[in-house]
C-alpha cells in the first residue's frame, strides 16, 4: 500500500468503496499520484480500474473513502468542479465530440472559464500531440489511435495539473505507442501528475515510476515496476495459480 | 363519512381502469425498451372501435368486445411492433422518441379521419346506470367490472409472466436481451406479444374509461397520461407499484372532485391538473440520471458549421424569397403565408435545443402560447414592448421548467415536458381572469383573445408583413448560425455526444442545458407572439399540447440539425393546411401525415433538408450548371412575375429546375468519375448501371451473394451426424424474413 | 434437438474415411465497434472432440471473438463455419437451438430470475426443462438448495456454477466458455474446472477463454494465444505456456 501521507500528492485517493448491487466494485482503494512522475495502473478485466477513474472525476459517488486534489476533499464536488481545480482525463470508450472538429474538440477544453491555473491554447495542445494537420477532420472520422490523441490533446488543454489516462495506447500500433509514450514523459515532465491505466504493461513498465496493481476491486500490490515484476501475487494474479486440475 | 367512503370506492374504480392501461405500457416498455407515447390513442382507438360495433352497428356487447379485445386490438400491437418499431431497440433515444410520438400523431389522425367530431356518439356504461350497494355506498355495475377486469389482468398477468415459458422468455429478455438470445430464445416474439397484450390493455381502458369522460379523441388521448404517472410510480418496471400507483392516482382523484373547493376561479380545473403535475412531480423525484457517455450510433448525424458567407447569403435567399411571396400573392394568400413563415420561426427555436443539444421538448407550441398571450395583453397596436415582454415572460417560465427538469433526459425530458404543456392545457390555459396578489392575470380571458401583429413603421399592408416576417426568419436564422458557431453552441453539441466527457472538462453541463432550454423557450415566446399577430385571434386550442407535436416531428423530419428544418416545419405545419382549401379531401391525410412522416423518417437524424443537400452538392462543383440553374430559378421567378406562369404549373416549375440542376450535376459527376477510372480498369460505367447495360462479373455476383446472405460454400458440405438445417444460407434467410 | 453433432457421444462417426473437418472454423474474421477494428483477421478451428483453450491479455479481442461466433456481433469480414456450414450472420438463437452454446463473460445469468427459471430459459433451445433442471442439480448440488432463490443473490461461484450448469445441461455439441474463472476463489475454479475436464471426457468440443492461464492449461489438448486482435500462436499446452509470461509481462 501506499503511504498516504506524503505532503506532495497531487492526488490522493484514500479508502474508496464502490458497491454495485451486491458486486464490491472497489474495495478500499487507495492510491496517490505525485507531480512529475506517471503513475501506473494495471490488473485484469473488470478489477475497477475505470471505476475508480469515475470515483475521481466524479461521474460516480463512492459509498466510503475520499478524493483529494492537491490536498482538498473534492469527495462532494460536482465532476465540472473538480475539472475546474485541474482534474482531466481521457476515456478507454472514446468520449470525443463527433459532431465538432479536431479543433473544436480542443477549443472546447481551452474556452472553459473559472480554472485555478490556466489553460494551454488549443493549437499548443494539438501541436503538442503532433495533430495540427488534422485540426479540421470531425472528430468521429478519425482512427482510433489518432483519436485517442485527441482526447489527450483535449484534457491537456485543460491546463490540468493531474491527468488520469484510460488505455491511451489500445488501437495505435507500436510506432504511434512510442510517440506517445514520449509524449506523456514530456508531459509529466511539466510537473502534471499522470495516472496511466493501461492494458499494455510493457509500456507500463517501461513508462512509470510507480504502478499499482488491481485485483477484483483490490489494491493487490504498489510499488517500483522491478518490485511489482517480481510480485508472486501479481503473476498469479495474471498467470493464475498452479494448475490443481488433472487434465 | 358517507361522502368519503363514496369517494374512496369511486377512486377506486377510477383506479382500476389507470391500473388496466398503465400495465399495459409497462410491459411494452419492459420487454421492447420503448416508451409507448401512442398508449393513449390506441386506448382512444379501441373505444371508437367498440363503439362504431356495439352502438352504430348494434352488435351484441360480448361480441363487440370480443372483436375489439380478442382481434383488433392486438393486431394492432402486432402491426405496430413489426411495422414500426421493429429494430428501434438499439436507435438513439431521441429516434425512439419521435417515432413513437409520430405514432401518437398518427393514430390521433387516423381516429379522427375515421370518426369525425361532427357527430355526437354516446357511449353508455355497461349494464347503464344500474348499481349494487356496498357498506352504502353506490357502487354501478360498470364500476364492479372495472375493479374486477383489473383484478383479473392482475392475476393474468402475474401468470403469464411467471407462470409461462412465453412469460419467463419477457422477463429473461429485459435481464440481458443478449443472453436470453444465447439461450434459443426469440426476444422479437416476446416483443409481438408485449405489444399485443399492451394494446389489448389500452383498448380496454380505453372501453372502460369512455362512458365517464366521453367518447372524444384528444380527451381520450390525453386521459392515459394518467395511466403513464402510475406508470412511472413503478418507474416503468415494477407493475405492483404501478398498480399501487394507480390507485393512489384515482383516489387524489375522487377525493379532489369531492372536497376541492369549487368557487375558486384558481382551483376550478385544477382537478384536471392533478394527475399531470403528479407525473410532473414523480419525474423529478425518481429519475437520478447520471452523466453518461456517448451512445453508439448507426447513422451518421450532421450538423454542419456553416461558414459566415454562406450563412450570410442564405439569409438573404430567404428574404429574397419573402419579397417575391409578397409580390405574387393576394392579400389573403399573403396573410397564410405569414401563418408559415411565424410557425417556421417557431420552429426555428428547435433547432439549438433538439438539433444542437439533443434535449426533446414537446412544449414548444406551450411557450409560443404563452408569448401570444403576453403580446394579447402587452402588444396593443402592435406594441413592440409586447413582443419583448413575450419573450422574456417565455423565456422566464421556459427557465422555471427547466430548473427541475435539467436532470432528465431522453424518454423523462420529453414526458416531463409533455406534462407541462398538458398542465397549461388543462388548467392554466383555461382559468379566466384572476389576481395573485396585486398581480391581475388574465390568459385567454374568456376563450380567445385579440393579438395586434407587431407594429413596425412602413410595414402596413399583409404583404409588408410577409416581407417583415422573412426579414425576422432571416435574422433569427442568422442567430442560430452564431450560435452553432460560438463556444456555446460547441458545448451543446459536445453535451449531445458525450455528457460526462462534458462535465470532465469542467463543463457545467446544467447550467448548459438551462440556458439552451430557456433561450429556446424564449425564441418560441417571440415566435408565438408574431404568430399569433397573424392569427389575429387566438384560444388555447393554437397552443395546444397537441400541435406542439406535429411541430417537433416535422423539424426533426425536414433536419433538426439547420435551420432548413424549421423551414420544413413552417411549410409543413403552416401551408399543408393551405391545401385543405384547395383539395378539401386533403384534410384527412394531413391529419396522419406528420405522425407518418416522424415514424417513417424520425430515425433518420439528418431529415430532408440534409438529403436535398447531399442531393444538389455536386451542383455546387459544375459552376455552369450552377449558373444555369440559378439563371432557370430566375427566369421562373420573373415569368411568375409576369403573370405567364401562374398556380401549379408555376410551384412545379420552380421545385423542377434545381432538381433537374442537381441531376444533371450528379450524372455528370458520375461520368466524370467513370472517366477517371476508365485508365485503372476496364469498367467505364457507374456501380448502379451494372447489370443494366452491362452483364454483372463474377466478383460482383459473389459480392452481392455475400451482402445478401445467398452465398454457399463451393464444395459439398462436409457434416457431422445429423446435419444442421437450421443454419443453412436460405433457411436462415427465409427465417430472417419471417421474423 | 441437439443438431450439430452426436452430443455426448464420442467423436466423428466411426468408419468416416476422411480426416474429420473442423467443427468450428474461423477464417480471417474481423470485427468492430463503430470504427475501431478489435479484430483483425482471426484464424482458428476447434476439432470435434477437442478442448482448445484461447488465451491472452485484456483487449486482445478474445471476449469480441467469441461474441462473433456466437452470433452477437457482426462480423465486418471473413467467415465463420460451424459444422461445415457459413454462420455469418446467423442469429444467436438460431445457433444456441443446433447446440453451439457460449457461456458469457462475467455471469451468464438472468440476476431478477430464481435459479429454476434461469435454468428453464434453456427449454427454449429446444430442451425438456424438467430435465435440464435436473442434470444441473445432479451436477451442482448446491444450486438445488437454492432453487427458489433470486440469481443476483448468489455469490459468484454460484453465480458461475448456474451460468455452466445451464450451458451444460443442454447437451451442447459446442460448448464455449468465456472466462470462467473471472473474480472466483481458486477452489471454486477448481470445481468448475473439474466439470469441464468431466465434460472433455465425454466428447464434447469446448473453446476456452481465459486470462487465468494455469487452470485451463491443466484441460486443453490444444492452446493458442491472441494479442492485438490476431491468434498469434497455436500450438501444445506446454509450449504455449512457456510463451506467455512475454505476452502478458513482457517479460
Amino acid at each position: 500500500m501506499t503511504a498516504a501521507t506524503a505532503p506532495a500528492a497531487a492526488l490522493e485517493v484514500r479508502d474508496v468503496v464502490v458497491r454495485f448491487g451486491g458486486h464490491l466494485a472497489l474495495d478500499r482503494v487507495s492510491l496517490t499520484a505525485r507531480p512529475g512522475e506517471v503513475t501506473g495502473l494495471i490488473g485484469p478485466n473488470g478489477a475497477g480500474k475505470t471505476t475508480l477513474f469515475n470515483v475521481v472525476t466524479g461521474l460516480q459517488a463512492p459509498q466510503r473513502g475520499t478524493v483529494l486534489l492537491d490536498g482538498r476533499d473534492v469527495t462532494r464536488l460536482a465532476p465540472y468542479r473538480r475539472a475546474r481545480r485541474g482534474l482531466a482525463r481521457t476515456f478507454q470508450r472514446l468520449e470525443l465530440f463527433g459532431l465538432l472538429t479536431v479543433a473544436e474538440n480542443v477549443e472546447l477544453a481551452a474556452s472553459v472559464r473559472g480554472r485555478r491555473r490556466p489553460g494551454r491554447s488549443a493549437d499548443e495542445a494539438l501541436e503538442l500531440v503532433g495533430l495540427r494537420d488534422l485540426a479540421d477532420v470531425r472528430a468521429d472520422e478519425l482512427p482510433t489511435g489518432k483519436a485517442r490523441l485527441v482526447e489527450l490533446a483535449r484534457a491537456l488543454a485543460t491546463g490540468p495539473r493531474v491527468l488520469l489516462l484510460d488505455e491511451p495506447a489500445s488501437g495505435q500500433s507500436e510506432a504511434e505507442t512510442e510517440e506517445f509514450r514520449e509524449v506523456l514523459l514530456a508531459v509529466a515532465g511539466e510537473g502534471i501528475a499522470v495516472v496511466l491505466v493501461e492494458h499494455d504493461v510493457q509500456l507500463v513498465m517501461r513508462t512509470c515510476s510507480q504502478v499499482h496493481v488491481l485485483d477484483f476491486g483490490r489494491v493487490l500490490a504498489a510499488g517500483t515496476p522491478e518490485e511489482i515484476r517480481g510480485n508472486e501475487a501479481v503473476i498469479e494474479a495474471y498467470l493464475g495459480a498452479a494448475p490443481g486440475v488433472p487434465a | 363519512m358517507d361522502q368519503f367512503l363514496q369517494a374512496t370506492i369511486t377512486g377506486i374504480a377510477t383506479a382500476a381502469i389507470l391500473a388496466v392501461a398503465a400495465s399495459g405500457l409497462v410491459l411494452t416498455y419492459t420487454t421492447t425498451g420503448i416508451f409507448n407515447f401512442a398508449h393513449g390513442a390506441i386506448g382512444m382507438l379501441g373505444a371508437f372501435a367498440y363503439w362504431q360495433l356495439r352502438f352504430d352497428w348494434g352488435w351484441p356487447a360480448p361480441v363487440a368486445l370480443l372483436v375489439v379485445l380478442g382481434v383488433l386490438a392486438p393486431l394492432l400491437g402486432v402491426a405496430i411492433e413489426l411495422v414500426v418499431m421493429r429494430g428501434l431497440h438499439d436507435a438513439p433515444e431521441a429516434a425512439r422518441v419521435v417515432v413513437s410520438v409520430g405514432l401518437l400523431a398518427a393514430l390521433l389522425g387516423l381516429g379522427l379521419w375515421v370518426w369525425p367530431t361532427d357527430v355526437a356518439r354516446p357511449l353508455t356504461r355497461f349494464w347503464g346506470n344500474e348499481h349494487i350497494s356496498v357498506l352504502g355506498v353506490r357502487l354501478t355495475w360498470h364500476e364492479v367490472v372495472a375493479i374486477l377486469v383489473a383484478a383479473g389482468l392482475a392475476l393474468g398477468l402475474r401468470a403469464l409472466l411467471y407462470g409461462t415459458r412465453a412469460g419467463l422468455a419477457m422477463r429473461a429478455a429485459v435481464d440481458d436481451r443478449a443472453l436470453s438470445m444465447l439461450n434459443g430464445a426469440r426476444p422479437h416474439r416476446s416483443a409481438v406479444l408485449a405489444w399485443a397484450i399492451g394494446c389489448t390493455c389500452a383498448a380496454l381502458a380505453g372501453i372502460l374509461i369512455s362512458p365517464a369522460i366521453g367518447l372524444m379523441h384528444v380527451n381520450l388521448t390525453l386521459m392515459i397520461v394518467n395511466a403513464y404517472a402510475a406508470a412511472m410510480i413503478g418507474r416503468l418496471r415494477n407493475l405492483p407499484m404501478t398498480f399501487a400507483g394507480a390507485v393512489a392516482l384515482g383516489l387524489l382523484d375522487a377525493y379532489a372532485l369531492t372536497y376541492l373547493p369549487t368557487d375558486s376561479i384558481l382551483l376550478a380545473q385544477f382537478r384536471f391538473a392533478i394527475p399531470v403535475i403528479l407525473l410532473f412531480a414523480v419525474l423529478l423525484v425518481l429519475r437520478q440520471d447520471r452523466l453518461r457517455g456517448h451512445a453508439a450510433r448507426s447513422t451518421r448525424e450532421v450538423v454542419p458549421r456553416p461558414g459566415w458567407s454562406g450563412s450570410l447569403a442564405t439569409a438573404a435567399l430567404f428574404v429574397a424569397a419573402g419579397v417575391v411571396a409578397a409580390q405574387i400573392t393576394s392579400a389573403p394568400d399573403a396573410v397564410a403565408v405569414q401563418k408559415i413563415v411565424a410557425v417556421a420561426i417557431i420552429a426555428l427555436s428547435l433547432v439549438p435545443l433538439v438539433g444542437f443539444a439533443g434535449q426533446l421538448s414537446l412544449c414548444q407550441m406551450s411557450f409560443a402560447g404563452i408569448g401570444a398571450v403576453v403580446m394579447a395583453h402587452h402588444g396593443h397596436g402592435g406594441d413592440p414592448v409586447g413582443l419583448l415582454l413575450a419573450t422574456v415572460v417565455a423565456g422566464a417560465v421556459g427557465a422555471l421548467v427547466a430548473l427541475p427538469t435539467v436532470r432528465l433526459a431522453g424518454i423523462y425530458l420529453a414526458l416531463a415536458t409533455a406534462a407541462f404543456a398538458m398542465m397549461l392545457d388543462l388548467w392554466i390555459f383555461g382559468l379566466r381572469d384572476f389576481e395573485v396578489g396585486p398581480l391581475s392575470i388574465s390568459i385567454f380571458g374568456t376563450g380567445s383573445v385579440a393579438v395586434d401583429p407587431i407594429d413596425v413603421p412602413g410595414v402596413d399592408s399583409a404583404h409588408d408583413r410577409l416581407v417583415f416576417l422573412s426579414v425576422v426568419f432571416a435574422l433569427l436564422y442568422l442567430l442560430v448560425v452564431a450560435i452553432r458557431r460560438s463556444t456555446f453552441g460547441q458545448r451543446l453539441l459536445a453535451f449531445k455526444d458525450s455528457p460526462a466527457a462534458s462535465a470532465t472538462l469542467g463543463v457545467n453541463t446544467m447550467l448548459v442545458r438551462l440556458a439552451v432550454f430557456t433561450l429556446s423557450a424564449a425564441m418560441a415566446g417571440f415566435g408565438g407572439a408574431l404568430y399569433g399577430g397573424t392569427l389575429g385571434a387566438v384560444s388555447a386550442q393554437n397552443f395546444a399540447f397537441a400541435q406542439s407535436l406535429p411541430l417537433l416531428l416535422l423539424a426533426v423530419v425536414g433536419g433538426i440539425g439547420t435551420a432548413a428544418g424549421a423551414l420544413v416545419a413552417g411549410v409543413l405545419v403552416g401551408g399543408l393546411p393551405l391545401l385543405v382549401e384547395v383539395a378539401p379531401w386533403f384534410e384527412n391525410v394531413n391529419r396522419v401525415l406528420p405522425g407518418t412522416m416522424g415514424i417513417a423518417l424520425g430515425r433518420n437524424p439528418n431529415g430532408i433538408a440534409h438529403q436535398i443537400r447531399v442531393g444538389l452538392a455536386p451542383l455546387r462543383r459544375q459552376p455552369a450548371l450552377l449558373a444555369g440553374t440559378v439563371a432557370g430559378v430566375a427566369a421562373v421567378v420573373g415569368l411568375r412575375l409576369a403573370e405567364v406562369l401562374t398556380g401549379t404549373p408555376f410551384a412545379l416549375a420552380l421545385a423542377a429546375v434545381p432538381a433537374a440542376g442537381g441531376l444533371a450535376a450528379q450524372v455528370l459527376a458520375a461520368r466524370r468519375a467513370a472517366g477517371a477510372t476508365a485508365t485503372e480498369g476496364p469498367d467505364d460505367v457507374p456501380l448502379e448501371w451494372a447489370g443494366i447495360v452491362r452483364p454483372f462479373t463474377a466478383e460482383e455476383v459473389a459480392t452481392m451473394d455475400r451482402v445478401l446472405g445467398l452465398e454457399r460454400r463451393p464444395e459439398p458440405t462436409p457434416s457431422l451426424a445429423g446435419a444442421p438445417s437450421g443454419v443453412s444460407a436460405p433457411a436462415r434467410t427465409a427465417a430472417g424474413a419471417g421474423r | 434437438m441437439t443438431a450439430l453433432g452426436p452430443a455426448p457421444a464420442p467423436a466423428p462417426p466411426a468408419g468416416d474415411p476422411v480426416p474429420a473437418p473442423p467443427l468450428v472454423e474461423l477464417r480471417g474474421v474481423r470485427a468492430a465497434y463503430g470504427t475501431i477494428e478489435v479484430l483483425h483477421g482471426v484464424d482458428l478451428s476447434l476439432m470435434p472432440g477437442e478442448v482448445l483453450a484461447v488465451l491472452g491479455p485484456n483487449g486482445a479481442g478474445k471476449t469480441t471473438m467469441l461474441n462473433v461466433l456466437a452470433g452477437l456481433h457482426p462480423l465486418s469480414g471473413g467467415d465463420v463455419f460451424v459444422a461445415g456450414r457459413r454462420t455469418n450472420g446467423a442469429s444467436a438463437a438460431d445457433l444456441a437451438r443446433v447446440g453451439l452454446c457460449l457461456v458469457p463473460e462475467g455471469r451468464g445469468i438472468f440476476p431478477n430470475l430464481t435459479v429454476r427459471e434461469n435454468l428453464r430459459m434453456a427449454a427454449h433451445a429446444g430442451h425438456d426443462p424438467r430435465a435440464v433442471e435436473e442434470a444441473a442439480y445432479e451436477r451442482f448440488p448446491r444450486l438445488a438448495q437454492r432453487r427458489r432463490q433470486l440469481a443476483g443473490t448468489l455469490s459468484g461461484g454460484e453465480q458461475q456454477m448456474l451460468a455452466l450448469a445451464r450451458g451444460l445441461a443442454t447437451d451442447p455439441a459446442v460448448l464455449v466458455l468465456d472466462e470462467l474463472s473471472m473474480g472466483l476463489a481458486p477452489l471454486v475454479v477448481e470445481e468448475l474446472y473439474g466439470q469441464v475436464a468431466e465434460l472433455a471426457r465425454r466428447g464434447v468440443s469446448i473453446l476456452v477463454v481465459e486470462q487465468f492461464a494455469r487452470v485451463v492449461l491443466g484441460v486443453a489438448d490444444r492452446a493458442a494465444i491472441m494479442l492485438g486482435g490476431r491468434v498469434t500462436d497455436v500450438g501444445a499446452p506446454d509450449e504455449i505456456e512457456s510463451k506467455l509470461s512475454a505476452a502478458y509481462l513482457g517479460g
